[in-house]
């Protein structure tokens, strides 16, 4: 699997995780070649159909940049995004696929290195597990 | 309202695993309210299947639709033209849904993707609980508007049990007793007197299940 660069969609909460990975590009951060970022207005736009569909048609790997919890701008944003994240880990456990291919990352809005940080360790995770086979081309 | 939950995704794929292209119909009414059966979950079940199917390297072709309430012969029908182009069809309505269009539909099999639990009210966002058995002669009036068919334990018409204990059933700890909750009902509306009339035993072979398949004729109606 030496050319395997596996791909990550990363969706952003316009509150935290979006100027997060604009500040994680100004400081020029190193951030793996095969992300693609998806910016919300709140993690609670994130729908699990979201997760699984990204899966679906070609990711490898998802990422949700979402608030500190008790720090969203709507409330519970969050927290509805951390639910159903544990439904798409269900469902992605009894289609038996492993559920460490999505995962939520709490950050605030000058957490850049902690954005590309957390891409750079999701990129190697996932280069270790191989490419998503059920990813439908 | 009806309230469902999906079944296991396993025992889905092994209804489905001799197909290839199959329709999945979820349904826009109870069980959209109940998230078990609505766009939404139709969305997701229908992705999940994929992906499972995909892996394992048999992929399958799911058509997805929503009609807004599969157990209406008008809504169901829309369903017609896209049935004809599919394999099986895997119904994530309720069980009236599925043999509705088991009715319509006499040549292609249909399988259920929902387990039908119970009538019941929604408690709060993501909870529901039983509140009607439809046992066919309503003793609400007599009870102060809380069902003991559905919410004792042991279906007392003239309760308490011996079995309730500070307000909490015997049977499910964490239900509360039904007559305790209709004692303190019929306190609040001063009606307490209604407790001590005896609530005659129902006629279960006649208003119930027991007598056989339930019909309502109401010959007004009829065109």
């Amino acid at each position: 699997m030496v050319n395997f660069d596996p791909k990550i969609v990363a969706f952003c909460c316009d509150q935290s995780g979006y100027p997060a990975a604009d500040m994680a590009g100004t400081l020029k951060l190193k951030l793996p070649k095969n992300v693609e970022i998806v910016r919300v207005p709140c993690a609670g736009r994130i729908e699990t159909i979201y997760l699984l569909k990204a899966l679906e048609k070609g990711a490898d790997g998802v990422l949700l940049f979402a608030c500190y919890e008790e720090n969203c701008q709507f409330l519970r944003g969050n927290l509805r995004a951390k639910g159903r994240l544990s439904y798409a880990h269900r469902m992605l456990e009894k289609i038996g696929l492993e559920k460490e291919r999505i995962e939520i990352c709490h950050l605030a809005t000058n957490s850049g290195a902690k954005l590309a940080e957390t891409l750079r360790r999701k990129s190697e995770q996932l280069k270790k597990m191989g490419p998503n086979p059920a990813k439908i081309s | 309202m009806i309230k469902a939950e999906q079944k296991p995704i396993d025992e889905i794929l092994k209804y489905l695993d001799p197909y290839n292209k199959i329709l999945l119909s979820g349904c826009g009414a109870c069980v959209t309210v109940c998230h078990a059966g609505g766009e939404k979950e139709v969305g997701l079940l229908a992705s999940g299947l994929r992906m499972a199917r995909q892996k394992i390297g048999k992929k399958i072709e799911v058509l997805e639709i929503t009609p807004t309430r599969q157990c209406e012969p008008e809504f169901a029908l829309e369903l017609s033209e896209t049935i004809e182009k599919v394999e099986a069809v895997l119904s994530i309505a309720c069980g009236v849904g599925v043999q509705t269009l088991v009715r319509h539909f006499p040549k292609i099999p249909i399988f259920p993707g929902v387990n039908t639990s119970f009538l019941g009210e929604t408690i709060t966002q993501g909870v529901w609980e039983e509140r009607c058995q439809a046992c066919g002669n309503c003793v609400l009036e007599k009870t102060g508007g809380i069902c003991p068919i559905s919410r004792c334990a042991k279906q007392l018409l003239n309760g308490p049990c011996g079995g309730s204990s500070k307000g909490k059933c015997e049977i499910k700890k964490e239900a509360d007793c039904a007559w305790q909750l209709i004692y303190d009902r019929l306190k609040t509306l001063n009606q307490l007197y209604k407790m001590e009339e005896i609530i005659p035993a129902k006629q279960w072979g006649v208003e119930s299940r027991d007598s056989g398949l339930r019909r309502i004729v109401r010959e007004d109606l009829k065109v």
